[in-house]
């Protein structure tokens, strides 16, 4: 692991940062902005910091974004 | 909740039409039944879209359990989303809002499978990871002090549960809803353990003359 990688990991994003629950609760909202190129970090402060925070809400963004995202390619 | 955490809500002009999804799944009879049954089917879709893109950790799962645990994920996001439709604001598509509990429920179900019967890494295991990286000639001198006052202060000033949270999901790779179920609690406070133990760490490394501020982090 590379040393970014692990300070990262173990120091976390060291910004104000949403909450699981709050992740949860935008992140609809937060994915449809990003998948139709709207500035979703503006709109959702917060998300972003919380995402390279939390690996499983991370995996749980990235899971709904390909999923709408292919939606929308159909 | 800190105010500048206070997302901004999408503005909905004042004639938006009512959610047409809301409103069938609100309905009595044949409606509501035809409502359920197509919701389902889209939450199927999403159940096996997660367990499909999570290849490696169902490797071990065949054709039948997969499909099993993509029943039982729609099955509980069904009753999660119905339970919960008076909170849908019609901030995003319905089926978006949908989707994330199905996505959800397939996530934890793998996650929880594929970690079954299987011991959460010791404490003693990650330590390597963090002299690995202070150790080695080649490394400047700043960077081994950093890592081994990092040690130090995992060890001194995180209380059992943070040094137990950041160890396992930090540098165990244990998933969370995993290390939850385990520890009788929820990703949520697991979480705030973890961003706790994360403050403290960098105020104290601060404090002995590292660059890392706490940013202005205010408590979850």
């Amino acid at each position: 692991m590379k040393h970014d990688e692990l300070l990262g990991r173990v120091l976390g994003p060291g910004t104000q940062e949403l909450t699981c629950e709050q992740c949860f609760e935008e992140l609809d909202r937060y994915v449809e902005l990003e998948v139709a190129g709207e500035p979703a970090d503006e709109r959702v402060p917060g998300m972003r910091a919380h995402l390279e925070g939390c690996p499983a809400c991370a995996e749980d963004f990235r899971s709904l974004r390909d999923l709408v995202a292919g939606e929308q390619e159909r | 909740m800190a105010t500048a955490l206070m997302t901004t809500p999408t503005q909905m002009p004042a004639d938006s039409p009512p959610c047409a999804w809301v409103e069938r799944l609100r309905a009595d009879g044949p409606e509501r039944q035809a409502a359920v049954a197509e919701l389902h089917g889209l939450l199927l879709k999403a159940a096996r879209f997660e367990i499909g893109r999570r290849g490696a950790e169902v490797r071990h799962l065949r054709g039948g359990d997969q499909e099993d645990l993509a029943q039982q994920a729609a099955d509980d996001a069904l009753m999660a989303v119905l339970r919960k439709l008076d909170s849908f604001r019609g901030e995003s598509r319905f089926t978006t809002w949908a989707y994330k509990f199905a996505l959800l429920e397939a996530a934890v179900k793998v996650r929880r499978r594929a970690w079954q019967g299987r011991e959460v890494p010791l404490e003693e295991e990650a330590w390597e990871a963090l002299a690995d990286a202070g150790a080695g000639t080649e490394r400047p001198v700043e960077e081994a002090e950093l890592f081994a006052a990092l040690r130090g202060e995992i060890e001194r000033s995180l209380s059992p549960r943070q040094r137990e949270v950041l160890v396992a999901v930090a540098l165990n790779d244990v998933p969370i809803d995993v290390l939850a179920e385990r520890l009788g609690s929820t990703r949520g406070a697991l979480y705030k353990n973890l961003h706790d133990a994360r403050r403290k760490l960098r105020r104290a490394l601060a404090a002995r003359g590292f660059p890392f501020g706490a940013g202005g982090e205010e408590e979850l």
